[in-house]
């Protein structure tokens, strides 16, 4: 892609993108960290999540600040039309995405004294490694505009979808056989479901970079012309 | 027998947008003497539609625009090829009557230029010209022409005033009202707010969107938000030659062509 004319353009669009990764990288670290405090019971990690979800919120503030100035002031067009509402897009998942870290460490923390199988656990785990792979990967895709990883995320949604429901199956039985532990099982099916969210917004993201890069609305399609 | 009788009145459809069309330009080459000036352009001006034609100084775009009512014809050394058909004729047809093309194909230019005459006198010029005689006749279509370029209710008062005393975004309106009160079929506009402030440009641009509904137009613009807002279809013309003609929601969104996205972004080329 040729630089803009105006090189202040490309610098006011370089920045919202890398300021974009650099909330995307947080994000990550948050949803690491608050699996993490919950497998290990790890109180002080757990709060240490939901102290740091108020700088995403400024994160979005400041993006979305960016983003909005941009339109006014350059009122951009296709390709870089593009960009700026796919940005404005993967802020909103990515702020979600933190409010999902931030139930999971809550949940860490009701879990602290759970009696949970470990079986289980490595149920959360395989959801866990599943979707951090589908995050990375999502952003790397934006960040380098490869359609080819946004598709693969795509597919792997279909993965942690299975995955979370074979584990509420193994909870519910669980519960059947040791009803005063279901509070417990229910605060981890909670915080399952907060990893299977987070695949969906991981999936929202690479659905932008197609946006970005073809022009193409592939929400609740997911399907690619050409 | 009235000429339009002789043009005739079917006008075939455009490949590129599958609607009805006005003009169709097809295999149109000019030459000013050794210089090519457009390259083997083909495109169908729909009917009732804005059709907008963009790009950078030189690129041929109001050449083109000046095609469509042979106003190229007053230059020396100019050469044409190819055809463009409007109402069943080539207008480079020998049947074809140029004064009577121009009046069917009314053309604005960048600045306005109101004849130094009362407001009145420069809308009713053109069928004075016709040969009207009747006074209620031009008293109504007078009125009718300012009350469709929005400008009836800022002048009804002083219509006997010298159109010189009008500001630059009033005169270019009563310009276009000249232009209408002849009631062309086609309206070509040559950056036709290039030289008035914001707000009158905003006002000429509500007049373009209200005048399609009657007219069909052409409009050549610097101004790509401009070219954004008012048109349905967009031609983007690079050096002479058209690179992308299509619906103008998607040159702007998601050009095909990487050179018309350069361009409308705002790149080196």
């Amino acid at each position: 892609m040729h630089k803009h004319i105006s090189e202040q353009y490309d610098n006011d669009l370089q920045a919202i993108r890398d300021l974009l990764m650099e909330m995307g990288g947080l994000v990550e670290t948050q949803v690491n960290d608050a699996c993490t405090a919950l497998v290990n019971h790890d109180v002080e990690l757990a709060e240490q999540v939901r102290e740091v979800e108020s700088r995403l919120n400024q994160f979005e503030v400041e993006l979305d600040d960016q983003c909005v100035s941009i339109i006014a002031k350059r009122q951009p067009t296709a390709g870089d039309l593009r960009t700026v509402v796919s940005v404005m897009k993967v802020i909103t998942d990515l702020e979600r995405i933190g409010d999902e870290a931030d139930r999971i460490a809550k949940m860490a923390i009701d879990l602290l004294d759970a009696d949970i199988l470990s079986d289980h656990y490595s149920g959360f785990k395989g959801i866990h490694s599943g979707v951090i792979k589908m995050l990375k990967r999502a952003l790397d895709a934006f960040a380098r505009l490869d359609v080819e990883s946004a598709l693969r995320v795509i597919e792997d949604d279909h993965d942690i979808d299975t995955a979370y429901k074979k584990l509420v199956r193994n909870c519910i039985q669980q519960m059947e056989t040791n009803p005063e532990n279901v509070e417990d099982y229910i605060s981890l099916i909670w915080a399952s479901r907060a990893l299977e969210r987070i695949g969906d917004h991981a999936k929202n993201i690479s659905e932008y970079v197609i946006y970005q890069v073809k022009g193409q609305d592939v929400r609740h399609t997911s399907s690619l012309e050409n | 027998m009235s000429q339009s009788d002789t043009l005739g009145s079917a006008a075939p459809n455009a490949p590129e947008t599958g609607l009805e069309t006005s003009l169709e330009v097809n295999n149109l080459s000019l030459h000013y003497g050794d210089k090519q000036a457009l390259i083997d352009i083909n495109l169908g001006i729909a009917t009732k539609k804005v059709t907008a034609f963009i790009g950078p100084s030189g690129c041929g775009k109001s050449t083109l625009l000046r095609c469509f009512n042979r106003m190229n014809d007053l230059i020396d050394d100019v050469t044409i090829t190819g055809s463009i058909n409007f109402q069943g004729y080539d207008i480079h047809d020998t049947r074809v009557d140029v004064a009577d093309l121009r009046r069917k194909i009314g053309m604005v230019f960048q600045r306005p230029n109101p004849f130094p005459k009362s407001i009145y006198e420069n809308v009713a010029y053109g069928l004075r010209i016709q040969g009207e005689k009747s006074k209620a006749i031009i008293d109504e279509r007078v009125e009718w022409a300012l009350k469709s370029a929005a400008l009836w209710d800022e002048v009804k008062d002083r219509l006997k005033d010298t159109a010189l005393g009008l500001s630059g975004g009033q005169q270019q309106r009563l310009v276009i009202a000249r232009a209408i009160a002849i009631k062309p079929t086609v309206l070509l506009l040559d950056e036709p707010a290039s030289a008035l402030d914001p707000i009158s440009t905003l006002k000429i641009e509500e007049l373009i969107h209200q005048l399609k509904d009657d007219y069909t137009i052409a409009i050549v613009t610097h101004n790509m938000q401009q070219a954004a807002r008012v048109s349905d279809y967009t031609a983007f013309l690079y050096i002479g030659e058209m690179v992308e003609f299509g619906e103008t929601d998607t040159i702007f969104r998601n050009p095909k062509s990487k050179q018309t996205e350069d361009y409308i972004t705002g790149r080196y080329g």
